[in-house]
C-alpha cells in the first residue's frame, strides 16, 4: 500500500515537468525566432536575385513564380503549382532552376551544381528561397490543384507519402502518421492531416540553430528520404515535388510564418 | 572575403531603447580545423556617443544575434553597432530609433 502512495506521488512530479519541459521548449523557440539569422539568407537572397548572372548576364527579376513575371509577393504560398511554359508542376526550387536557363542562359547543370550549402558557403537557391519564401509570410497556404496535372501530381505526392520501402520497411507516414509521437524533444506532426501539415509546412524552409545553415524543402524532404534509408532522391524530381505539393495542398488555409527557425 | 550582411532594429520602450542586431560571421573556433576566426569588439553608439563596448570570443555562435538595452532615448535616435573581429575585419549597421 505504501509502495503504491508513493509511485502515485512521484507520478504526480513526473507529469508536471513534463509540462514545464514543453512549455521552456516553446519559450526557447519563440527566443530562437526572434531575431532569427534567417533574415541574414532574406538579405543575401534579395541582393542574388536582382543580380545579373550567367552568359546572358541577367537577373531573376522577371522570373515567373506563378503571378506573373516579377510578381514575388505571395507566391511562396502557391506554390507548387503548374506551369505552361514547362508543362509540368515546379516547386519554388525547380521553378529557379527554369528561370535561371531561361532568363540567365544557364545550363540545368551548372544551376544545380550544389544545390545544398553548408555553414561556410550557403548554395545560391538556400539564399533565394529564404528570400522568396519571406515574401509569402503572413499569406495563407493556397497552393493549387485545379489543372489535371495539378491534381495527378497531388495525388502521386499522397501515395509517395505512404509508400513503404527500404531497409528498414519505411514510409513517410511511419513518423507523421500517429498524433502525439516525437523523436526526443522533437514532436512529429501528423503532415496527412490539415492541422499537422499547416504546423510544419508553413515553417519551412528554416534556419538550423545546430547547423548555421537555411535548409530547404528539397533539402527536408531529402533528408527525411536518408533518415528512412532509402537511396537519395534526385534534386527536384517529379516525386519529391510531387511530396511537397501534397504537403502543401494539406496545408491549404495555414498562414505562412518562414522562413522559420528551428533546434 | 567582403563581410556578410548585418540587420538591426531599435525600437523606443517606456524609458529605454531596445537595440537587437543580427551579423553575419563564421566564429570560427579552435575546434574546427581552419584559421580562428572570431569577432572581438562590438561597440554601440547612441547618436554618436559610445554606450556599450563588448569584448566577445570564441564562446559566441556563428552569426550571432545580440539584444542591448539602452537607457533613454527618443525616436529618431542613431544607433550604431559596429564589430570588429580577429583578423582586422569589421562592418557597422547604422538606424534610427523607431
Amino acid at each position: 500500500m505504501s509502495r503504491l502512495v508513493v509511485l502515485c506521488l512521484s507520478l504526480i512530479p513526473f507529469t508536471v515537468a513534463a509540462q514545464d519541459a514543453k512549455k521552456e521548449i516553446e519559450k526557447y523557440q519563440q527566443m530562437l525566432g526572434e531575431g532569427s539569422p534567417a533574415e541574414l539568407w532574406e538579405l543575401e537572397g534579395e541582393a542574388l536575385w536582382k543580380k545579373p548572372q550567367g552568359p546572358s548576364n541577367a537577373s531573376l527579376e522577371k522570373c515567373d513564380l506563378g503571378l506573373g513575371a516579377g510578381k514575388v509577393p505571395g507566391a511562396y504560398a502557391r506554390l507548387p503549382r503548374y506551369f505552361k511554359d514547362t508543362d509540368q508542376v515546379q516547386d519554388l526550387e525547380s521553378r529557379l532552376v527554369s528561370c535561371m536557363s531561361a532568363l540567365q542562359g544557364r545550363s540545368r547543370a551548372e544551376a544545380t551544381k550544389r544545390v545544398f550549402g553548408n555553414a561556410d558557403t550557403p548554395s545560391e537557391l538556400e539564399y533565394l528561397v529564404a528570400w522568396i519564401v519571406g515574401q509569402s509570410r503572413g499569406h495563407k497556404m493556397a497552393a493549387p490543384v485545379s489543372h489535371p496535372k495539378e491534381r495527378a501530381s497531388y495525388e502521386l505526392g499522397k501515395k509517395v507519402f505512404f509508400y513503404r520501402a527500404g531497409n528498414w520497411d519505411f514510409s513517410c507516414a511511419s513518423c507523421h502518421g500517429e498524433a502525439d509521437k516525437r523523436i526526443r524533444m522533437q514532436e512529429l506532426p501528423v503532415l496527412s492531416e490539415p492541422a499537422g501539415a499547416q504546423l510544419a509546412y508553413t515553417t519551412w524552409p528554416a534556419y538550423r540553430v545546430s547547423s548555421s545553415q537555411l535548409k530547404t524543402m528539397q533539402w527536408r524532404i531529402n533528408d527525411c528520404y536518408r533518415q528512412m534509408r532509402f537511396p537519395e532522391p534526385e534534386f527536384a524530381s517529379e516525386s519529391t515535388i510531387a511530396l511537397t505539393h501534397y504537403l502543401a495542398v494539406t496545408a491549404k488555409g495555414g498562414a505562412y510564418r518562414g522562413p522559420g527557425t528551428k533546434r | 572575403m567582403a563581410a556578410g550582411p548585418m540587420k538591426m532594429r531599435a525600437t523606443l520602450g517606456s524609458g529605454y531603447t531596445d537595440v537587437r542586431v543580427l551579423m553575419t560571421h563564421p566564429m570560427t573556433t579552435a575546434q574546427s580545423n581552419q584559421p580562428l576566426h572570431f569577432i572581438q569588439n562590438i561597440t554601440v553608439k547612441q547618436n554618436g556617443k559610445t554606450v556599450v563596448e563588448a569584448q566577445i570570443s570564441q564562446a559566441v555562435s556563428r552569426n550571432p544575434v545580440f539584444t542591448f538595452r539602452i537607457k533613454g532615448g527618443a525616436k529618431g535616435d542613431k544607433i550604431e553597432v559596429s564589430w570588429l573581429d580577429n583578423k582586422g575585419e569589421s562592418n557597422k549597421i547604422e538606424s534610427a530609433v523607431a
